[in-house]
């Protein structure tokens, strides 16, 4: 076999407390596919390595956890931790287990703690890593931590890039690693207050919402399904930085508000409890 | 004697460990543990019921959208509406729950499934010139594997050509998944996690452009079950076919029923559907699906075993991580104290001995095609059978439906919000029978209660050491290799676990199940 002068960015790819949904929004990148982004060169030159994904990878077990236990060791410092889900942490993180070492099950905290520390970086995607998000939400019932919480208790100081979103945008997810590619870690300036990108949270949805002109005129729906503002039925776009309206869902069919869904800001660390209930509307003038 | 632990068990959704004791090559014990909790009905407790069908979805983000049907039933019911939907608003409902089943019944087959039957690296000796197959030739030469190695090694029976075909329709499978939730999209806003279906009907109104956009990607799916998914599945049946006779389970099946033919009857006991509600055995002889007869047992469940045995809206329950003799965060969901299977099989089959004539004659030509009458569904590759002809069977209703909407006229109906209130949601999620209860108080959610598919699957034994359907399905099997256990995990993929979905909530306290109210 001829020896690859292709780059190989490894990737390992955990899951807390969450429900797969960043992983399926992901599968849903239409451009690069995520065959090119696994299979291919998806920068010329430059190979994602995915070695450990629960959801797609052919191992289980103990040949599956031996994968990050040699990627810890052999790659350290060079390979990407993607955390999806949030980081249960009551009773010693009794409540969500990965694998198993010695017979004993092994926290999901203890896996990020000892693969987060020997990562070039992490990539929280999806609001509940980034913020706690719903398993977090009150009463949070198993102590769920974000990543960048977790990795504080922890004094881990491997730098942390949080890409929201219940789920995030597919693009913000590959532009991300996209960027890592071409121009190595973000600089602190890329990121906004709440370690976001900002090429991807910079503008409000009310900035840019094809609604918007119904919200200057006052011209509100009464119910759903009604055109007009969603604002009266609830809408956070107000609060909410994220390029949806211009970006659209789905290769471009649609997104949230503009299928009469409002927005009930999804990539804020205040979702969901701060932006609840989702159908009330929230003081703004 | 050996005992198989494998932790985690991956290509499904969650976090799932499988132990098997083995005693002369042959599984003496199995155990099925869900190993992740977040306890959603806390969670939801509180909150304005409307939320619901938002926060409900992420449960599961491989199948949110049952769940937002399963809500949205459930508050209909609890709002008085069940019987009020505009057909718009019904019509569509089903359109996206049908769209998002295509896209993970896709998903199931290729991105879960298949790498336990098909040998990727058998690409290396590729020679033609389907640039898909050449470039994953390519990432072959190139060494790193991930995520395609590790794997088990020994069993991998497809002739060199038939598996490379598998390989390029896996990759082509990747893309017609993603066409699934935008066609899914289109009504519902975006996937995951959609916004379209609330209490009421949903939020877009059907155009012209909409419908027929749908309709051609839907056509292009239906192109792909009919000529690559459902071809696939036979082909891997007939190479495979010794998997007609492993993993058979308990024998017993549930199904809820799905997609609404009729928006008059509030009861979704009498609902007329397109799949069909019923309990059945090998003897394919449907009894009717009484809901109060549901109990969950925590025996072997980390929960406080005081609250075992209860009607899910009576229940109270606590978690106990150290009990004593628990393996699972999963209860032990039973009808009549029996354990049920549910999933696609369920469905075809209680809705193939209801005697739907399309279903009839899909089950039937399969049976003939393997010369097997249908006790040999009743296993691992009957269950992949079933799941792609009921994939068949909901995605050729669709364009009925498409073209039974009416621009114009209203998708949505309002309601108040009450103060004291009960309701119920019952539906066939991709996975099988899903329902979702509430009890509304003050106007808020005072209990919120979810039994999804998984959970009746993948449970623990229950209180009478009754292993659960997947526990049975793995006792009994002859494993060749145990350091490669092929057998066990194609087993337990051919159920489609959803973890994430089976340890959802555990039980608040609540009436009795029988007394909701439903219109």
């Amino acid at each position: 076999m001829p020896k690859s002068k292709t780059e190989e960015l490894p990737v390992i790819w955990l899951q807390g407390a969450g429900c797969t949904g960043c992983s399926v929004s992901v599968l849903n990148s239409v451009s690069p596919s995520i065959k090119n982004i696994l299979i291919d060169e998806v920068i010329p030159g430059k190979h994602i390595n995915l070695r450990f994904h629960p959801t797609v990878m052919a191992g289980a077990g103990e040949a599956a956890i031996e994968v990050l236990q040699e990627t810890q060791q052999q790659k350290k410092g060079g390979y990407v931790l993607v955390m999806e889900g949030a980081i249960p942490t009551a009773k010693g993180g009794i409540h969500g287990v990965v694998g198993e070492e010695n017979g004993k099950p092994v926290p999901i905290v203890s896996r990020l703690e000892s693969l987060g520390a020997n990562a070039l970086a992490i990539i929280a995607l999806g609001t509940c890593a980034s913020f706690g998000g719903i398993p977090a939400a009150a009463p949070n019932p198993t102590q769920c931590l974000s990543v960048e919480e977790a990795l504080k208790v922890a004094r881990i100081t491997t730098p942390v890039i949080n890409v929201p979103g219940c789920p995030p945008h597919p693009d913000w997810f590959v532009g991300t690693l996209a960027s890592i590619l071409l121009f190595g870690l973000p600089k602190p300036e890329d990121l906004d207050e709440h370690g976001r990108p900002k090429a991807f949270y910079g503008t409000l949805i009310h900035e840019n919402c094809p609604r918007r002109a119904y919200y200057d005129e006052r011209k509100f729906a009464k119910k759903l399904s009604d055109p007009g503002c969603l604002y009266e039925l609830g809408c956070k776009g107000p609060v909410t930085y994220a390029d949806c309206p211009t970006r659209l869902w789905n290769h471009g069919v649609n997104w949230c508000v503009g299928s009469g869904g409002l927005c009930h800001g999804c990539v804020e660390p205040a979702f969901p409890d701060l932006v609840s209930p989702i159908y009330e509307k929230i003081a703004f003038p | 004697m050996g005992r198989i632990t494998i932790d985690p068990i991956t290509r499904i959704e969650g976090h799932m460990k499988i132990e098997a004791v083995v005693e002369e090559g042959q599984v003496k014990e199995a155990r099925s543990s869900g190993t992740l909790f977040r306890g959603f009905e806390l969670i939801l407790q509180g909150r304005d019921p409307r939320d619901a069908q938002r926060l409900t979805q992420r449960i599961c983000g491989v199948c949110p959208t049952s769940h937002s049907v399963a809500a949205t039933l459930n508050l209909d019911s609890a709002f008085g509406i069940a019987d009020k939907i505009p057909d718009n608003g019904r019509l569509i409902r089903n359109l996206i729950l049908g769209a998002a089943h295509i896209a993970d019944h896709i998903l199931h087959f290729y991105l879960l499934a298949a790498l336990d039957y098909v040998d990727i690296a058998k690409v290396a000796r590729y020679e033609g010139t389907n640039s898909e197959l050449n470039s994953v030739r390519r990432f072959i030469e190139r060494g790193e594997l991930g995520p395609f190695l590790p794997r088990y090694e020994g069993d991998y029976r497809l002739p060199d050509e038939v598996d490379q075909q598998m390989a390029a329709h896996y990759v082509k499978a990747l893309i017609m998944r993603r066409k699934g939730q935008e066609m899914l999209s289109i009504f519902g806003g975006k996937m995951p996690h959609n916004v379209g279906i609330v209490p009421g009907g949903v939020t877009e109104v059907p155009t012209v452009d909409k419908i027929t956009s749908f309709l051609w990607k839907l056509n292009e799916l239906r192109d792909f079950i009919d000529n690559v998914y459902l071809p696939d599945v036979l082909t891997l049946a007939e190479v495979y076919s010794d998997y007609f006779a492993i993993g058979k389970g308990c024998g017993n099946l549930l199904s809820y029923g799905g997609y609404e033919l009729d928006g008059k009857e509030p009861d979704l006991t009498k609902r007329e559907r397109l799949f069909k509600q019923g309990r059945i055995s090998t003897d394919l002889k449907p009894s009717e699906v009484d809901p109060s007869r549901i109990t969950e047992q925590v025996r072997h469940s980390w929960y406080a075993s005081s609250t075992t045995n209860r009607n899910p809206a009576q229940g109270e329950t606590t978690p106990d991580e150290l009990k004593e003799g628990a393996y699972s965060w999963l209860k032990s969901p039973r009808y009549d104290g029996q354990a049920y299977e549910v999933g696609p099989l369920a469905r075809v089959l209680v809705t193939y001995a209801k005697g739907e004539p399309t279903m009839k004659s899909l089950v039937d030509s399969i049976l003939a095609r393997f010369k097997a009458s249908p006790d040999a569904l009743f296993s691992v590759l009957g269950r992949h059978a079933a799941r792609a002809l009921s994939t068949k069977f909901v995605a050729d209703s669709m364009p009925g439906w498409l073209l039974q909407l009416k621009p114009g006229e209203p998708v949505y109906i309002g309601y108040s919000l009450p103060e004291e209130s009960r309701g119920m949601g019952l539906v066939e999620a991709a996975r099988g029978a899903l329902g979702h209860w509430v009890e509304i108080k003050e106007g808020k959610i005072a209990n919120y209660q979810v039994i999804t598919p998984s959970t009746w699957n993948e449970s623990p034994r229950d209180d009478k050491e009754q292993p659960g359907p997947l526990e049975q399905a793995l006792m009994g099997t002859k494993v060749k290799d145990e350091e490669n256990p092929f057998e066990l995990v194609r087993i337990v993929r051919s159920f489609d676990p959803c973890l994430a979905c089976s340890v959802h909530v555990i039980t608040p306290k609540g009436g009795k199940l029988g007394e909701f109210r439903v219109s």
